[in-house]
């Protein structure tokens, strides 16, 4: 939260639309989420005039307050209302925080035309029990009656929500950053605030030694003060905490709060008698314990990194305080830190630790050293100026950070070949110097030191062409298309095989369906016909999204249920996903479900979805994929399939699916699903072929055999096909009966089977041959009898 | 019976006949082995000879009356006949149709595929990659270390300590097209895909969703070929009309970044509550890929620079159909499915 008002301290913006200036700064590419400003229409100062006793009640006043212009009825509540007082007071039509509306009505039988307020009401203050028992805010006596609450109260104020992406964080998100952000959108200097101070004739070395233990902590700085009087906070320091969303809580605490707003550098004040006369910041131990400002228990790591005074740890570097150490009302020596942490290390400790505070967030973006030393003297002039402190003189530091200049060469043509457009050197000097970026011209040459503030700024071409860009405009942009040679793209790998599989799918009537690859434990135990082992998330965000698929039918079953809940009857469903077991194996996979009516018009003919449907659409997708008469079914397996209804479906002799009914355990409902591998489907096929239509005549013959029930037609299919030879084109199966009249335990098929030659008529006696042995041989191996014959 | 009376005879039949029995009937009558005419013929030898041509020609004439007669009437009555029996066939063709199946695309899949025609008629190949991924290509190499700041925007399952993960964008099928292309293979692709966030399910968020990234890289590629670039996808699927503007953003694994801008399709700039009252939509997040990335990927950043662009389908297909719940990509209500199975409008 950036306060507009505190902005205007570092730079002149008093003639600026807050409104059109954050379109201007959302445009060059902070995000200005939202403007909000404090102020709410309706609340006056007033004076009650007469105060009497609620006649029906032992708490309430009925006030008349003079509001200007007129005197109002209010029912208060508050036990400070009195006769005389100045107050604030909300009238009808003001909408305060929360959506509360105030309106005219009626307490207890009395009219009440506003309500007088107490700042925690206003969004001011936060509703403390302290506030609360303070009851309504009384103002000075010299307020005007009728005039605007929040001018009177200086809390007027506009501030700006950001979304900044993350690693400009670090220079907007404070307000002399966010200074320099106006300052180069409209070209204006940035004044940074006084922070001059005095120092006593003592030094911190005599009183105080630093030794640092880690590669984690690059940059420590320390100074001492004394003659600390702890108290209440100027009223200009509370209103900027108050508008950045943060609550005041004494000078001192306000102070390194305040300064952290400023410059984005947390500093941490130690109670310097609690702390003694040494810090030692080294890498934590594993579990060792801090109590941290907030009362709690803290159990560290040992990527953790901690300050101890050589034996206590009296903070958790960047993230916490310590209780032991902690600036309390009695405080009169105070030992400032202002450092530099690793901010990986930082963000790792915040998240391990829960503790994602407003010193964590800053640590864990990044610093820059020179408003480290800035905030450092800031605080010592504030410290000076409201809290009676005396500076001793000296600071105590480690230094290891790395503080040569970034530094980018290029010529305006670089810049230029990356935006795609021209900019004359003449406007990149402009640009450079509203960015406020050192830089000298060398033949043409631009060389470009990036200030230490803009850690996010690499030294490269890139980096400079992005910061020129934004600022010359991105509405100077032209379109053009890159010069590259013209091709046609196309899909590549498993991606083409998706869009073909999906074209056939749709084509025979099943709908596209999209659902989660994250499934719950049970879900994946259903259709784990192939039992991978189940890849399962450590860390879920919940169990019924804990465990990667194996099997998309489980998913499909959902959205059947989903849209069978909304009375869809006739539900026809596909997904084509990818699904992987514990290894991290991929496997493509193909599932469908089938349920209701397959054909209908609603008043007669239809035909409902069967299994011998869901083997035509198999079949169907099998044959248009090129493989004909390279698959076939086996009985089934898969424990979730009806055992007397599914199959398994191969490819080459190899399993690559099923089919089949859903167990009527697991749905009651007829519904047949049928899932295959994708990754199977991709194995190469014959080219197309034309293949001319037959010129001879053929030969029809029929024929019905009484079998075994359990013979099925597809071992029938086989023997036809060997004994039929090459003059056999086709079989049909034309009628399956069982029933009393073949006899109990049989069944019949019959068959009619086409017999041709593509190249000349057959003769009647040859076909009668191979119609015989295919009798023969049918009868034979199945003891079968020819039926009607 | 003479010529004449026959003649008159026939002459009264033929106004009588209503029926194909009838017309038969008469047709013996005449025609017959005993018929009329055919007496009237056989007669001929009883007349002299030399009135025999012309007893002759006025038989034949008879006959060929009866003939025509018999053929015209015939063919009329067998009219008649068909007509009332079509007549009887009649159904009712405002009965309900059979309706012929015929299956519905997901509707981000159909969005996709807009897009994906788009830029394959550009010359990108549309590729996909592996879902569960390493977090090497999916945050290390787009220039996004251990640690960096940069990840905590997308909470990403982590399915192996800090190794393995469901990739939280499909940028790592980017990274894996330049290590194949070995910084010698000029690139454009794009790779729709699924991807994957620590977020709570509702109406704007989703833990699974759709991007559409593309990568193009070449030789002096520049920010402004990727506008006109996205330029024409824009006006593609949001009309001829629609403009395109770029505004500064922030990413890793490109430099400049922006974000890209369409005009509002539904107001053109005066302001709704689709646009939020700014005539401009948000739609894709871009730039020029970063030199690092380049390097990474084995492309030296001096001799090829290249154009990154990514979209979220989702997004596209709320703000193109005019969807305000992002669960219903994922729910499947076959009612709402069932418009989609149409062409676009061209």
């Amino acid at each position: 939260m950036i306060s507009l008002e505190w902005v205007k301290e570092y730079i002149d913006i008093s003639d600026q639309d807050l409104k059109e200036l954050a379109v201007k700064i959302t445009q060059s590419g902070i995000n200005v989420e939202k403007v909000i400003t404090n102020h709410i229409d309706n609340v006056v100062i007033g004076e009650v005039v007469e105060c009497n006793d609620h006649p029906d009640s032992d708490h309430l006043h009925v006030c008349d307050v003079n509001i200007g212009d007129k005197v109002v009825q209010i029912v208060c509540g508050a036990p400070n209302v009195r006769k005389g007082l100045k107050v604030i007071v909300a009238l009808p039509g003001a909408v305060l925080p929360g959506d509360f509306e105030i309106k005219k009505s009626k307490i207890r039988g009395v009219e009440s035309n506003g309500m007088i307020c107490a700042l925690y009401e206003l969004g001011l203050e936060e509703k403390t029990d302290e506030a609360y028992n303070r009851g309504i805010e009384e103002l000075d006596k010299n307020a005007k009656v009728g005039e605007d609450a929040f001018s009177y109260l200086g809390y007027d104020d506009t501030q700006y929500e950001l979304d900044i992406h993350k690693h400009r964080n670090n220079d907007c998100y404070y307000h002399i950053g966010f200074a320099y952000e106006i300052g180069a959108i409209l070209n204006r200097e940035v004044k940074l605030p006084e922070d001059n101070f005095s120092e006593i004739d003592d030094s911190i070395d005599k009183h105080f030694s630093l030794k640092v233990d880690t590669d984690k902590c690059p940059y420590y700085l320390a100074k001492m003060v004394t003659g600390v009087k702890v108290g209440e906070s100027p009223d200009f320091i509370k209103k900027r905490l108050i508008s950045a969303g943060m609550r005041p809580i004494n000078n001192v605490v306000d102070i390194s709060n305040y300064v952290m707003l400023e410059y984005g550098q947390p500093l941490h004040f130690f109670d310097k008698k609690k702390l003694g006369n040494k810090i030692v910041v080294r890498d934590a131990k594993d579990n060792e314990e801090v109590v941290t400002l907030d009362g709690k228990n803290r159990v560290l790591k040992t990527s953790d990194i901690v300050i101890t005074d050589g034996n206590r740890s009296v903070c958790i570097a960047g993230v916490m305080g310590g209780e032991n150490t902690e600036v309390d009302e009695n405080t009169t020596e105070i030992l400032i830190e202002a450092a530099i942490f690793d901010p990986v290390s930082i963000r790792y400790t915040a998240a391990n630790l829960d503790l994602r505070s407003e010193a964590s967030i800053r640590y864990g973006k990044g610093l820059s050293y020179e408003y480290t030393d800035k905030a450092m003297r800031r605080a010592c002039y504030l410290l000076e100026k409201y809290a009676g402190a005396k500076i001793l003189s000296g600071i105590v530091s480690h230094d290891k950070v790395d503080k040569s200049d970034k530094v980018v060469e290029f010529y305006p043509e670089d810049v230029n070949k990356i935006l795609g457009i021209e900019i004359s050197e003449t406007d990149m000097k402009v640009e450079l110097g509203r960015l406020d970026f050192p830089y000298k011209l060398d033949k043409g040459k631009f060389i470009v030191t990036i200030p230490k503030r803009r850690l996010d700024i690499d030294p490269n071409v890139n980096d400079i062409a992005e910061e020129i860009g934004r600022l010359y405009g991105y509405g100077n942009l032209v379109s053009t298309l890159p010069v590259v040679p013209i091709k046609r793209g196309e899909y590549i790998g498993d991606v083409k095989y998706r869009k073909e599989i999906s074209k056939r799918l749709r084509r025979l009537g099943l709908n596209e369906t999209k659902t989660y690859t994250l499934v719950s434990p049970e879900m994946s135990k259903l259709f784990d016909y192939e039992g991978k082992e189940k890849c399962i998330l450590p860390n879920p965000m919940s169990i019924d999204k804990s465990v990667v698929r194996t099997s998309i039918i489980p998913s499909l079953l959902n959205v059947y249920d989903y849209n069978k809940k909304r009375k869809v009857k006739d539900i026809m469903l596909y997904e084509i996903a990818k699904t992987y077991d514990k290894k991290y194996n991929e496997e493509s996979k193909i599932a469908g479900l089938m349920s209701g009516l397959y054909l209908t018009n609603g008043w007669n003919e239809f035909k409902k979805v069967d299994f011998y449907i869901v083997k035509g659409i198999v079949e169907n997708l099998l044959d248009y994929m090129g493989f004909k008469n390279r698959y076939t079914f086996e009985v089934g397996t898969c424990n979730d399939l009806h055992p007397g209804i599914s199959a398994n479906i191969l490819l080459d002799r190899k399993v690559i699916g099923v089919i089949g009914r859903v167990h009527p355990s697991v749905l009651k409902d007829e519904v047949y699903v049928f899932e295959l591998s994708l990754q199977a489907l991709m194995s190469k096929i014959k080219p197309l072929k034309y293949k001319e239509a037959p010129r001879y005549p053929a030969i029809e013959k029929d024929c019905a055999f009484i079998l075994d029930k359990d013979v099925t037609a597809g071992n029938v299919l086989d023997t036809i096909k060997k004994a039929g030879g090459r003059l056999l084109d086709s079989i049909n199966v034309f009628d399956v009966y069982t029933g009393e009249n073949v006899g109990e335990g049989k069944k019949s098929i019959a068959y009619t089977l086409t017999f041709m030659d593509s190249t000349r008529t057959l003769t009647d006696v040859e076909v009668m041959e191979v119609f015989n042995n295919i009798i023969d041989k049918v009868c034979k191996e199945y003891n079968a009898v020819l039926r009607d014959k | 019976m003479n010529i004449e009376s026959v003649k008159k005879e026939l002459e009264k039949d033929l106004l009588n006949v209503n029926s194909m029995n009838e017309l038969n009937d008469l047709k013996v009558k005449y025609l017959g082995k005993k018929g009329l005419i055919t007496e009237l013929n056989s007669n001929i030898k009883n007349i002299k000879n030399e009135e025999k041509k012309e007893y002759g020609q006025k038989v034949n004439d008879l006959r060929n009356t009866f003939n025509s007669f018999y053929e015209e009437k015939k063919e009329k009555l067998e009219k008649e006949i068909l007509d009332k029996k079509l007549s009887s066939e009649a159904i009712d063709i405002s009965l309900p149709a059979t309706k012929i199946i015929s299956g519905a695309p997901n509707i981000l899949e159909e969005l996709i595929e807009q897009v994906e025609e788009v830029f394959m008629s550009m010359g990108y190949d549309v590729v996909d990659g592996p879902e569960i991924e390493l977090d090497k290509y999916n945050f290390e190499m787009l220039n996004i270390p251990k640690g960096h700041p940069a990840r905590d925007a997308q909470d990403t399952f982590y399915i192996e300590g800090e190794e393995i993960l469901l990739r939280s964008q499909t940028s790592p099928v980017q990274v894996r097209t330049m290590l194949e292309g070995k910084g010698e293979k000029p690139i454009r692709v794009i790779c729709p895909g699924k991807t994957y966030r620590r977020d709570d399910d509702d109406a704007t968020h989703s833990h699974q969703f759709m991007q559409i990234e593309g990568l193009l890289v070449d030789k002096d590629i520049s920010l402004s070929d990727l506008k006109g670039t996205i330029d024409i996808l824009a006006k593609k699927l949001f009309g001829p009309e629609t403009e395109t503007r770029f505004h500064p953003s922030y990413y890793q694994f490109t430099e400049p970044s922006v974000e890209g801008d369409i005009s509002c399709f539904n107001c053109h700039g005066k302001g709704c509550n689709i646009c939020k009252n700014t005539g401009w939509i948000t739609v894709v997040g871009a730039g020029v890929v970063h030199p690092n990335v380049l390097r990474m990927s084995g492309y030296d950043p001096n001799k090829w620079s290249g154009f990154a662009f990514g979209f979220g389908a989702e997004r596209l297909a709320m703000l193109k159909y005019d969807i305000n719940d992002c669960r219903v990509f994922y729910n499947t209500d076959l009612r709402e499915s069932k418009t989609f199975d149409r062409k676009e409008q061209d």
